[in-house]
């Protein structure tokens, strides 16, 4: 019944009617094809019925990895990613060592070169790329290889046993690799390339000399600008003659020079292909049954031989094939990274400039550091650094978010400052620390845990690491480090974080997505959402929940419905849970202000409940910690205090200074400004939690300047920063406006802060919104239209209307007052 | 062993859970699902020991309050990668009333 309405969530369809499950065929078992299986497998693991060929007699393998292999770095055994028994626990049947040399398109089957034939209603190609071989005299003498499989990689290993001389043919990421490798095998290499730089695809001349520099100091050999006429020998190939006439001595020649996309069983189907195969952005080919990825497609004339891209198209391609039908994919920037050891090079986009873009260079050629980052629009659209890559993932994020750098110019050729970065020691060059240094002091990971998971599990993404580690994924300041640590350990074309983030696992949209939905058609209760949107769990998870719920709540006052048990246990029980189940309570304090009554019945309670420990805080209250979870509405009535929200996110405090009614040096009554606001904004729920100081002089000793709002008292008025920080990474806040009156404060600010709860995310503080959006967003419609501060200011005061306190009126908060007791028999 | 009747399906809440006291002082957790299924475990993550009983559920899992490890209420395992497991008991509804055998 669930299907006829929304027939993405009945994947089952296919099968269902027949009792039997539609086939898939994969044909290729690569990095591309195996993860589309992947992908696949996590959104409908009983969807199909998967049968994967492979023309090679292995296991998908990490072919970014061969080089370390070569280099004796690593064995063949470490870059398994699949073993046979991964596709028998997963039910896959698996063909190695079968070439499919036919697919007939009307009957709807493949053959292999050894007869087996397979029905599919599906089809994946992920037939990968050939590496290109020069049309040139000699290259069929034995001793002659392509440096692309499992299989080259044994045999340059073995050459490089019995033989002296190597010549590789391609001065590009692969060609350099190999070289690289060759020589520390003890072979004398030299590189012959045919451009007037190495890796004219993915660096600048500077940085190329920069490189070339460092890889004669190792002992390679180079002749640039230079024509292969022919290679020479009788068996085994001996030499190899330049069309300048030149001739070098060679035992070994790999060929390096590049790659074309596997299309030869796709044309002898008949399906479209153009270089590649040719495919729309859900992956597929002109025969809609017929998907491909991979090396081997071509989408929107381009052809991608890196690993980011691919995963991107299988995840898209396993959505489509899921039924899901959501996912597109609309091309990829492309970055490099040079997996040769010593060597630090990245670069990303396009950074060769041209028409209307902007140069950044910084160049130190005695230290060996060279870095460029080209602008255009105000946006970062390249970079290639060489010596000091230690950015290169955070440029590579702003290049893929393609946001504005206009406000961060000055400094974004120093990277992203460690400064006010805490849990690492300040470590910030991942490749400099020892495998035992602690990189997540959060969860107390090291880089020899990171690496060793990233090995041992086949890891790419920072996700995956998160998952397995635990590292990065709870204060998150260790982000940049550990994403340095995959590049160095998976290779450099890792994926960093996608560019659309879903919401969690339950979905594919996008936190802007579901708030639109929500607005723009009135959904008012969780369930709509998920039905709207076509979530794919039955009721959502602890991470989408709590998003959607405030999100009714914010987008629709009054209307939507709260739901408890869609929020966390802090904002359920209205108290802050402890490691041991115990809970803190935090009264409210106006303005950090309290008196004797008030410490009187702080100090009864503590007795009466036997509170074991009682701490002042940071925003001027007083905790009670360990509060049994039976005694919290007790506690709450003897108190006769309202709550502090300390629990929640939302107002948390207002911390103020003394102020010019004591102070000598003060200029504004800071406490009683602090006072109004806090009584004007308690009980305001937010994306994330929001404290607010209130300063009497410039002197600042209520620390405004690293708060979400800062509010500073000068003779003649107030000035208002936003979007502070004081937490895991200290952000100064930004100066939005200055103005005379407290009304005006309250106005301002309240507006502020109305903006943050309507187009913030969840979870998201005022610093990273304000990031994201822009403060001249922000100025945009708090400060230059009047009108629309005030309906901002007014909206907030409509949704705060009437809001209860959850301590005093917990049947009007919604409090589901039995979690208090526990059941007895 | 003995079945004990410890409170009505609706007093606990739909995707939430109850805290059972057992007379030799152990802690369970009794958690209702969408579809009003019941489950009970010790209310003690393997990981830290948190109270699952206080957990967010969804689907047939709790996600821990205090680090967010996701448990199965079907077999009281961690959801990979995360490792461990915690104590099961046989919990049934007889005509509305929650039956569980601590």
């Amino acid at each position: 019944m669930d299907g006829g309405k929304n027939p993405g969530r009945t994947p089952n369809q296919e099968g269902a009617n027949t009792g039997v499950r539609p086939k898939l065929v994969v044909v290729g078992n690569g990095m591309a094809g195996v993860r589309a299986v992947e992908e696949l497998l996590k959104l409908s693991p009983d969807l199909y019925e998967i049968t994967v060929f492979g023309a090679e007699p292995h296991p998908n393998y990490n072919r970014i990895l061969l080089s370390p292999v070569l280099a004796g770095e690593q064995t063949l055994q470490d870059i398994v990613l699949n073993s046979v028994d991964w596709y028998r626990a997963n039910g896959i049947r698996l063909h190695l060592g079968k070439k499919v040399r036919k697919i007939d398109r009307v009957a709807r089957e493949v053959v292999a070169d050894d007869g087996t034939r397979e029905r599919y209603d599906r089809l994946l190609l992920a037939t990968g790329s050939n590496p290109f071989i020069l049309p040139i005299p000699g290259v069929d003498l034995d001793g002659v290889l392509t440096y692309r499989d499992i299989h080259d990689t044994p045999r340059m290993i073995e050459a490089a046993g019995h033989y002296r001389d190597a010549v590789v043919i391609g001065g590009g990421l692969l060609g350099l690799e190999a070289a690289n490798g060759l020589k520390l095998r003890g072979m004398n290499v030299t590189v012959v390339h045919l451009m007037p730089w190495l890796m004219e695809r993915q660096l600048d001349r500077t940085a190329a000399r920069l490189l070339q520099k460092t890889l004669e100091a190792k002992g390679l050999n180079f002749r640039l600008e230079a024509h292969t006429e022919s290679l020479l020998g009788d068996a085994r190939v001996k030499a190899v003659r330049l069309k300048s006439g030149e001739e070098i001595p060679a035992q070994l020649v790999v060929m390096a020079v590049g790659i074309r996309p596997n299309t030869e069983l796709a044309q002898s189907a008949g399906l479209h292909c153009n270089r590649g195969i040719v495919v729309n952005d859900t992956m597929q080919t002109f025969d809609p049954r017929v998907y491909a990825v991979g090396e081997c497609v071509s989408h929107r004339g381009t052809a991608y031989g890196l690993v980011a891209p691919l995963f991107e198209m299988a995840k898209v391609c396993a959505n489509h094939l899921a039924h899901y039908g959501i996912g597109r994919y609309a091309g990829s920037v492309p970055s490099t990274k040079l997996k040769v050891t010593g060597v630090d090079l990245f670069s990303a986009g396009d950074f060769t400039g041209g028409e209307g873009t902007e140069d950044i260079v910084l160049a130190d050629p005695g230290a060996g550091v060279y870095k460029k980052l080209v602008i255009k629009d105000d946006k970062l659209v390249g970079a290639v650094m060489y010596g000091d890559t230690v950015d290169g993932a955070w440029y590579f994020k702003l290049l893929r978010e393609g946001r504005s750098v206009a406000g961060i110019r000055d400094k974004l050729m120093f990277g992203e400052s460690s400064l006010g970065d805490a849990g690492h020691l300040g470590q910030n060059k991942a490749a400099g620390m020892a495998a035992e240094a602690e990189v997540c002091g959060c969860n107390g990971v090291c880089k020899g845990a990171i690496v060793k998971a990233i090995k041992d599990k086949g890891l790419f993404t920072l996700e995956e690491v998160r998952k397995h580690t635990k590292a990065s994924s709870s204060c998150g300041s260790c982000t940049g480090l550990v994403e340095q640590i995959l590049m160095f350990t998976a290779g450099g074309d890792y994926s960093t974080a996608p560019k659309r983030k879903a919401v969690c696992a339950c979905t594919d949209r996008t936190h802007q997505e579901v708030r639109d939905a929500i607005r723009e058609h009135q959904l008012l209760s969780i369930a709509s959402v998920r039905d709207f949107l076509e979530w794919r769990s039955p009721d959502g998870c602890a991470t989408c929940r709590p998003a959607i719920n405030y999100y009714l709540l914010s987008t629709w006052p009054h209307r939507a419905k709260d739901d408890p048990q869609s929020r966390f246990i802090n904002e359920r029980s209205h108290a802050n849970i402890q490691k041991d189940g115990t809970y803190s309570v935090v009264p409210r304090m106006w303005g950090g202000e309290t008196n004797a009554a008030e410490l009187r019945r702080i100090a009864d309670v503590v007795d009466k409940y036997a509170i074991p420990t009682v701490k002042v805080t940071g925003g001027q209250r007083i905790d009670l910690l360990g509060v049994k979870k039976e005694d919290l509405p007790a506690v709450w009535k003897d108190l006769d205090m309202p709550s502090g929200h300390a629990y929640a996110k939302a107002l948390r405090t207002v911390k103020t200074c003394v102020g010019s009614e004591w102070c000598r040096f003060g200029t504004q009554d800071s406490t009683r400004m602090g006072r109004e606001l806090e009584q004007a904004l308690w009980r305001m729920y937010a994306p994330h939690k929001v404290k607010l100081a209130v300063s009497g002089c410039p002197r600042n000793c209520a620390e405004s300047g690293i708060k979400d709002v800062g509010v500073i008292g000068v003779d003649s008025g107030w000035e208002i920063y936003v979007a502070g920080n004081g937490g895991i990474k200290t952000e100064v806040a930004q100066f939005l406006c200055k103005v005379a009156t407290h009304e005006e404060v309250l106005e301002y600010a309240g507006a502020f802060l109305q903006l943050y709860r309507e187009e913030g995310f969840y979870l998201e503080r005022t610093v990273h919104f304000v990031a994201r959006v822009g403060l001249d967003h922000v100025k945009k419609r708090v400060l230059d239209d009047a009108g629309e501060r005030r309906d901002l200011w007014e909206r907030l005061q409509f949704a705060l209307d009437g809001e209860p306190d959850p301590w005093h009126d917990p049947a009007k908060a919604g409090i589901d007052l039995r979690q208090f007791e526990a059941v007895r028999a | 062993m003995k079945r004990v009747r410890i409170c009505k399906l609706e007093d606990i809440p739909r995707l939430g859970a109850r805290r059972y006291q057992h007379t030799d002082g152990k802690t369970i957790a009794i958690f209702r699902s969408a579809a009003d299924k019941v489950f009970a475990l010790r209310d003690r993550c393997p990981h830290k020991g948190g109270p699952l009983s206080q957990g967010i559920v969804f689907g047939e899992s709790v996600a821990c309050p205090l680090h967010n490890w996701c448990i199965d209420l079907n077999s009281g395992s961690a959801a990979a990668p995360d490792e461990g497991c915690v104590e099961r008991f046989a919990v049934e509804v007889v005509e509305g009333v929650v039956e569980l055998q601590p």
